[in-house]
């Protein structure tokens, strides 16, 4: 057990640079997802074509699989990721402006992944929404655009938070997987860094990493429990 | 008739193969209160919902001001923009106060400011008789008030004419009154109105024409007066006898 007093600064690093990568990842796969779910209920059928593509491909591929295309096949496209180099942000979230192209790769491969099941999440929230909201918008003269900006998508995303919590939490744990792709400052590269490297005893070292995604995963979890409790209150009101 | 506001030639309309509009034929004046009434499943609310496009014709054409409907996109939005409908279930935004739906039409179409736009929206509550509801949400109120709401959200947009589809129908018996006599208001403002009801006294005082519907077809019209006195058709005297008799 002696491996926490020595080398909490490791679990603590790892632990900053699953946080730092799933931040990335929610957001980019929010905004995407978002981007996509509207792409999938366009009156245009060769955006809903696209649309329907992307979540085909990205909801039925194991996420090894996207990280490895990210991680060896965009090399091969002469592609280190740079863009993720943004001025500002690559100041707070220092692995995205490293050499090593691999922090970047691996977000990249979980917000692709992520976003098709945020927008599938997104999507039952705007089926959820009642038909007659939509009409009393046409009938108003309001745009396709506009409906969905004041009036469906308001009230898609409350329907749609408790299953979007879940794909977050999810997200969260897939990111693990990041650790075999080269990403070592995360909390699954602890395990490469102690256990492989310094030959520290596995158990303990696995204990804390469990630690590391439970402070991140459970509070997630009871936010969204709150979250569902005061809708149910708004329901029966 | 040239100065028709709402015209419908020929129209045609299947679910399926089920022929819910059969060669439709109605001009509705400016002005003018049409009442359209009938058995359920007659057509009457699809008759409603497809003159702002709500439900799509097969064939036949629908004009409304001198333009048949566009198909789809800005034109269509514009031409809704110009016709209030009034709906069963209200459907005010769930998510919005009273005001706030009031007024999303006025800022988001009609690019008002905000400010005319909620002193319209407030004059509109005034009118209807529940601006003391203008910050609380739909669930807050009572159908009645809902649906008065509903019908300050059309009118906020100055339409041309206005669409009722069966308005009084999801409402609790005490709350019918309060509905019909707005609407009873705007019929003798001069507005443009086609309402689909049940409630036979409505069109008996408000109506310039009662249109009677039955298997997707017109099978007459007359002035309310004309109408309940004399019908001319047995389907209309057998349908007037089973809703007159209790």
């Amino acid at each position: 057990m002696e491996v926490f007093s020595d080398k909490l600064d490791v679990f603590w690093n790892g632990f900053l640079g699953t946080v730092q990568m799933c931040l990335l990842a929610a957001v980019g796969a929010l905004i995407l997802g978002a981007l996509v779910a509207v792409l999938r209920i366009s009156p245009i059928p060769p955006l809903r074509a696209v649309g329907t593509a992307y979540v085909t491909v990205f909801r039925n591929v194991p996420l090894t699989v996207v990280m490895f295309f990210a991680a060896f096949a965009l090399p091969l496209l002469g592609s280190d990721a740079s863009f993720l180099k943004i001025p500002g942000l690559r100041d707070v979230i220092k692995p995205l402006g490293t050499d090593l192209p691999y922090f970047r790769f691996a977000t990249i491969a979980l917000t692709l992944y992520t976003t098709a099941f945020v927008c599938e999440a997104l999507r039952s929230g705007i089926g959820a929404v009642p038909l007659g909201q939509a009409e009393a918008a046409r009938s108003l003269g309001l745009s396709f655009t506009q409906n969905l900006r004041h009036v469906v998508l308001p009230q898609a995303w409350k329907l749609a938070i408790v299953p979007l919590g879940s794909v977050i939490i999810a997200m969260v744990k897939n990111s693990a997987l990041a650790a075999a792709f080269g990403v070592i400052v995360t909390l699954m590269g602890v395990v490469d860094e102690l256990v492989s490297q310094q030959y520290y005893d596995a158990v303990p070292v696995f204990l804390g990493v469990a630690v590391g995604f439970l402070i991140l995963t459970i509070p997630l979890g009871l936010l969204l429990d709150m979250v569902e409790r005061s809708q149910k209150k708004v329901a029966t009101r | 008739m040239t100065d028709a506001l709402i015209t419908l030639d020929a129209v045609n309309k299947w679910f399926g193969k089920l022929h819910v509009l059969r060669d439709v034929n109605l001009s509705v004046a400016a002005g003018e209160v049409v009442v359209v009434i009938g058995p359920s499943g007659s057509g009457k609310s699809t008759l409603c919902r497809s003159i702002n496009r709500l439900e799509t014709i097969d064939s036949g054409t629908i004009t409304f001001d001198g333009r048949p409907l566009p198909a789809e996109g800005r034109a269509l939005a514009r031409l809704r923009a110009d016709v209030g409908m009034v709906f069963q279930s209200f459907n005010l935004f769930a998510h919005k106060t009273i005001l706030d739906n009031v007024t999303l039409g006025p800022t988001k179409v009609r690019r008002q400011s905000t400010a005319d736009a909620r002193a319209y929206g407030m004059e509109l509550l005034e009118r209807v008789g529940i601006a003391d509801q203008a910050g609380k949400h739909p669930a807050q109120l009572s159908g009645g008030q809902q649906q008065r709401a509903a019908i300050a959200r059309a009118l906020a947009m100055r339409p041309k004419a206005m669409l009722f589809d069966e308005p009084t129908s999801a409402l609790d018996p005490e709350m019918v009154g309060e509905v019909l006599e707005v609407m009873t208001g705007l019929a003798k403002g001069g507005m443009t109105m086609i309402v689909v009801t049940h409630e036979m006294g409505f069109a008996r005082h408000a109506a310039d024409r009662v249109v009677f519907m039955a298997d997707g077809q017109i099978v007459e019209q007359a002035p309310p007066a004309e109408f309940f006195a004399q019908p001319r058709t047995e389907r209309a005297r057998d349908f007037l006898g089973k809703v007159l008799s209790h």
